[in-house]
């Protein structure tokens, strides 16, 4: 209701500023003329022969110049008779009363919220509570974490909940941060991956890969690393080895691990002929698979692979795999044609562009 | 409410403008004093929303009032007050907002000190105002309104761009502001005297300090960005022919071409069409400045963001008004009376000559900015026109403006004698071969072309002097009675010789630093030290310290000289998170107007740190320069005298010499 008040008053406000000249009845000739100018002028030569800043020779010239000048300006000067059109006047009056709060409140109403309130930052950190979204309550560990950028715990708090809401790079920053002051561990390590695998859109990258085998080093059983890594072998294109290091995780895995359907379904992915005996619904749907379906599997995969990279283009190596898939299935004008579309993306940018030319000399696709 | 009253003063700010755009030039046309009225209270009413309007915005910034989407984007909470304050004008709503700001408050000035105006004049003036105004504020609120909301408001915001976060630009865009748009006033002036028909000496006792307000605050603002750019970007640059640049450039030549000939208009009635096209002209360079860094047609550190949008409405504004004032000069010049008569050679004559060569050297810059940008719309190309292009074109047209410069006030009003003249300024040729000759003779072998500039340089300072000391019979005279007279001496003249001279200390400073700047670029390890110059620096190590809203990386370097200890050196990098990216802050160790520049690049995996390190000879001198142009602009300003120009009689009388 306040907000109206002060609209209502700011509009008299602006309403008055125009009434006001229309309503007085200014008769003096106010502002200045022409001849005026002229006689000051007049005063200021005396004022400067007075002073010796000019001589007598070029005072007397100057006020020839002006005296002139002052004769034509009282001839041209027809002065105006101050006349008043009260029909104008009115107009402009109604203008002002109707016209302006009309189109100002139109204006303002298609634009502006005026159901909102103030959110004053101060008077908001003072009603926080357990109910408030996460998004605050990360705001507040980061804004922590900023003044106290060594607390290791508090690194090792957010990088998770970080990864959770998407921002992977925070993410990753965040994880390196928990690794240099909450101290280094396989887990955070294969953390660390996992946040920079994701950040690139699920590649594993050769950043990510580094890390995964730092957690390896550390702890060689770790099931995040291994599957990892086993990713980061499939997406190289090198399937034997993907199943190697997968098997290898299921052989040492607890019966009960809940991340045994997962590995199992990847290893059918890789189309592994020697997949565990004990398997479960996903993996006997895969084993019943022909070679059509199971080539259907991997078609379904190259194109998902390709319309990423239609979107972003950045990704030299998801390119170079694309095109080694292409190869491997015997579909070369399609690799060609992924080469072209991968130059044209990386254009711009001539480190990539050399990383994208020296793969492309290893996939013997010429040119 | 904050939030939604600054908005709706807003909209009646507009609303005002749209009034007092119309109201007033129909009772012009009428002769109706009290609509002619109308433009004065309406100017200060809008002055008042638009100032209301500025001070919700500035405190919804300070507030932290993050359902604000233009505060959520461009503050954070952990900002110090003083850059939440700036950040209100370091966005691209914001900083629009400061311009109509500003413009409200020019106009206010006329509408309240314009008095001894004609008062038609004032009322033309005044509706043009509430023309340009209104196109800003409608600008403002369809495409870039500060005050849109966010319903459910984040907790924290996006952060200021760090490398805006400087004391640099807290001064900066206001000053260059106060100077573009302070050029609407003769801009306006210029229309009103066009829609008038007629210009007469009232019209030019106004224009001429406004222009000079303008004009100050205008080379100001330049040179602060221009310091800005050296100490912040951590490249020791100071001027790199950026689109960004040359857009303030440009206004800043029409503009001192315009200030010359207002003045020649003042004082002799002459240069009628020269002032007014110029006028025309500054104002639209202003314009076509704010469309070159507010459309995102460049991309820049100005250019906050970039939506069609808003370039194609400040396009739209630009051609309106350029298009409209210039055909307004080409229906209407003509039946501008003449003014005086002069000969060519005579100070009137050498301030067409200035003119001449100013508004050439505007219209280099402006191919070389322009062309570009025209040939990648036409054909796609990209090409860049850098300080090449600039050095070539540019230079050649300021030397022989330099040359003449200190001719021009030692001519006659009306009718001079250029052997006369170039008889006082024996002592400033003199001055000016010496050096050279003394500058070949040290610097042997090295540079051809710096020893000439610095003796043009010292040629201008000289002449300046000289002017000063011919005007108060210095050496002809007793000392005392000389001392007097330049005491009685006009401070126009003064600030005449102060500016002149501002231009000369400048060019020493850019020939100077451009010359004999010595430089070591590499890496560091803790206890190396680097010799640049004679001094030498030695890292002493570097450590990591937490900001406000960053983290920072500060080196330290002892400078010693002659085994001599100086200073201590603390160049630094700040990390800023919420932005993630990081600002270098160079560190200055200033030796008279020499400085030692040093700044930190990244660190490599052996732990050493790239530094570079700069020795620039004399850099000072570029921006004591402009310091001393607008001191002379503030001298001559503070003068409140009329200007006469009295003319050199015909049968010239041999007594005295003129003065003034």
């Amino acid at each position: 209701m306040t907000l109206w008040f002060v609209f209502a008053l700011m509009t008299v406000a602006a309403i008055f500023a125009v009434l006001w000249p229309l309503s007085r009845n200014s008769s003096a000739q106010a502002g200045g003329s022409e001849a005026a100018v002229y006689k000051d002028q007049l005063a200021e030569i005396d004022r400067d022969v007075a002073a010796g800043l000019i001589g007598v020779s070029e005072a007397e010239a100057a006020r020839v110049e002006i005296s002139r000048r002052l004769l034509a300006a009282a001839d041209s000067q027809h002065n105006l008779p101050a006349r008043s059109s009260l029909g104008l006047r009115r107009a402009s009056a109604i203008v002002a009363l109707v016209g302006l709060p009309i189109a100002a409140v139109t204006f303002y109403l298609s634009l502006g919220s005026p159901q909102l309130g103030d959110f004053p930052l101060v008077s908001r950190t003072r009603t926080a509570d357990a109910n408030q979204p996460i998004d605050n309550m990360v705001a507040q560990v980061e804004a922590h974490l900023e003044k106290n950028p060594t607390d290791g715990r508090g690194w090792t708090v957010l990088a998770p909940v970080l990864a959770r809401l998407g921002r992977y790079d925070d993410a990753v920053r965040a994880y390196r941060n928990a690794i240099n002051y909450a101290g280094d561990s396989a887990d955070h390590r294969s953390d660390l991956g996992e946040a920079l695998a994701a950040a690139a859109g699920g590649v594993v990258t050769a950043e990510a890969k580094a890390e995964f085998e730092r957690a390896v080093a550390q702890n060689a059983d770790g099931p995040k690393a291994n599957y990892f890594l086993g990713l980061a072998a499939e997406q190289d294109g090198r399937r034997a080895d993907a199943a190697a290091i997968w098997r290898g995780l299921l052989a040492k895995a607890p019966a009960d691990a809940p991340w045994r359907p997962l590995i199992e379904a990847a290893l059918a992915r890789v189309g592994d002929p020697a997949a565990p005996a004990l398997s479960n619904d996903a993996m006997a749907a895969a084993k019943d698979m022909n070679e059509a379906d199971r080539g259907a599997m991997i078609r379904g995969m190259v194109d998902r692979l390709a319309t990423r990279l239609k979107q972003n283009g950045d990704d030299v190596e998801g390119w170079l795999r694309l095109m080694r898939a292409y190869m491997v299935m015997g579909e070369r004008d399609k690799a060609a044609s992924a080469l072209t579309e991968a130059r044209q993306a990386v254009a711009n940018d001539t480190e990539r562009l050399r990383q994208l030319n020296e793969g492309v000399k290893n996939l013997g696709l010429g040119g | 409410m904050i939030a939604e009253a600054g908005h709706y003063a807003l909209v009646l700010a507009l609303a005002l403008a749209l009034i007092q755009s119309t109201v007033p030039m129909l009772g012009a046309r009428w002769g109706d004093q009290a609509l002619m009225n109308v433009a004065r209270s309406t100017a200060l009413a809008q002055l008042l929303f638009a100032g209301a309007s500025f001070t919700a915005l500035t405190m919804l910034h300070v507030t932290s009032d993050f359902s604000v989407v233009n505060v959520f984007e461009n503050s954070h909470s952990m900002k110090p007050l003083l850059y939440k304050i700036t950040g209100v004008w370091g966005n691209h709503e914001g900083s629009m907002l400061l311009w109509v700001l500003i413009l409200a408050l020019f106009g206010g000035l006329v509408a309240a000190f314009g008095n001894n105006l004609p008062l038609s004049l004032r009322a033309h003036v005044l509706a043009v105002q509430g023309w340009i105004a209104a196109a800003f504020y409608l600008f403002i609120l369809v495409t870039s309104n500060p005050f849109l909301r966010i319903a459910s408001p984040p907790i924290e915001g996006r952060d200021l761009n760090p490398v805006l976060q400087d004391i640099g630009l807290a001064v900066h865009p206001p000053m260059l502001y106060l100077g573009y748009v302070g050029f609407s006033i003769s801009f306006s002036f210029a229309v009103a005297a066009l829609i008038e028909g007629r210009i007469d000496a009232a019209w030019a006792r106004w224009v001429r300090p406004w222009t000079l307000v303008a004009w100050i605050f205008l080379t100001l603002g330049i040179a602060m960005g221009s310091y800005w750019a050296y100490y912040e970007l951590g490249w020791g640059g100071w001027w790199f022919w950026d689109p960004v640049e040359n857009a303030s450039l440009m206004p800043w030549l029409a503009g001192t071409a315009l200030l010359h000939s207002a003045v020649v208009m003042e004082k002799r009635n002459a240069l009628k069409v020269w002032t007014i096209l110029l006028s025309i002209l500054t104002f639209s360079l202003s314009l076509l400045g704010t469309f070159l860094v507010r459309s995102g047609v460049l991309t820049s550190v100005h250019a906050f963001a970039t939506d069609p949008a808003r370039g194609v409405f400040i396009l739209l504004i630009l051609c309106l008004f350029i298009g409209g004032s210039l055909l307004l000069y080409a229906w209407r010049a003509s039946t501008l009376k003449q003014g005086g008569l002069f000969a060519p050679i005579s100070r009137e004559g050498a301030l067409v000559l200035n003119n001449l060569f100013l508004t050439t050297a505007c219209a280099t810059v402006f191919i070389g900015t322009l062309y570009p940008l025209a040939l990648e719309v036409v054909t796609g190309d990209k090409i860049s026109v850098g300080a090449p292009f600039f050095n070539l074109t540019f230079g050649p047209l300021f030397v022989p403006l330099l040359a003449a410069m200190p001719f021009g006030p030692m001519l006659a009003w009306k009718r001079g004698d250029l052997l006369g003249a170039a008889q006082r300024l024996t002592a400033a040729g003199i001055a000016a071969l010496i050096v050279i000759a003394v500058l070949w003779a040290w610097t042997f072998g090295g540079a051809t072309f710096a020893p000439l500039a610095i003796g043009l340089a010292v040629f201008v300072v000289a002449g300046a002097v000289s002017d000063l000391a011919e005007r108060v019979g210095l050496f002809r005279i007793p000392l005392t009675i000389a001392v007097a007279r330049a005491r009685g001496l006009p401070r126009a003249t003064w600030g005449t010789a102060f500016a002149h001279a501002g231009i000369g200390i400048a060019l020493i400073g850019i020939v100077c630093e451009t010359t004999w700047n010595t430089e070591y670029i590499g890496s560091m390890k803790p206890d190396h030290v680097a010799k640049v110059a004679g001094y030498q620096l030695k890292l002493d190590g570097v450590t990591q310290r937490q900001g406000p809203n960053f983290r920072e990386m500060i080196a330290q370097f002892t400078v010693s000289r002659d085994g001599e200890t100086l200073e201590v050196m603390t160049p630094s990098k700040r990390d800023f998170t919420t932005r993630g990216s990081s600002t270098t802050e160079a560190a200055l160790l200033t030796r008279g107007a020499s400085q030692l520049y040093v700044s930190l690049g990244e660190t490599n995996a052996e732990g050493a740190i790239a530094v570079r390190i700069y020795h620039k000879p004399l850099v000072l001198l570029i921006w004591w320069g402009p310091v001393l142009m607008a001191f002379g602009g503030l001298l001559s300003l503070s003068d409140r005298r009329l200007r006469v120009g009295a003319p050199k009689p015909a049968k010239a009388a041999r007594a005295l010499q003129p003065a003034e």
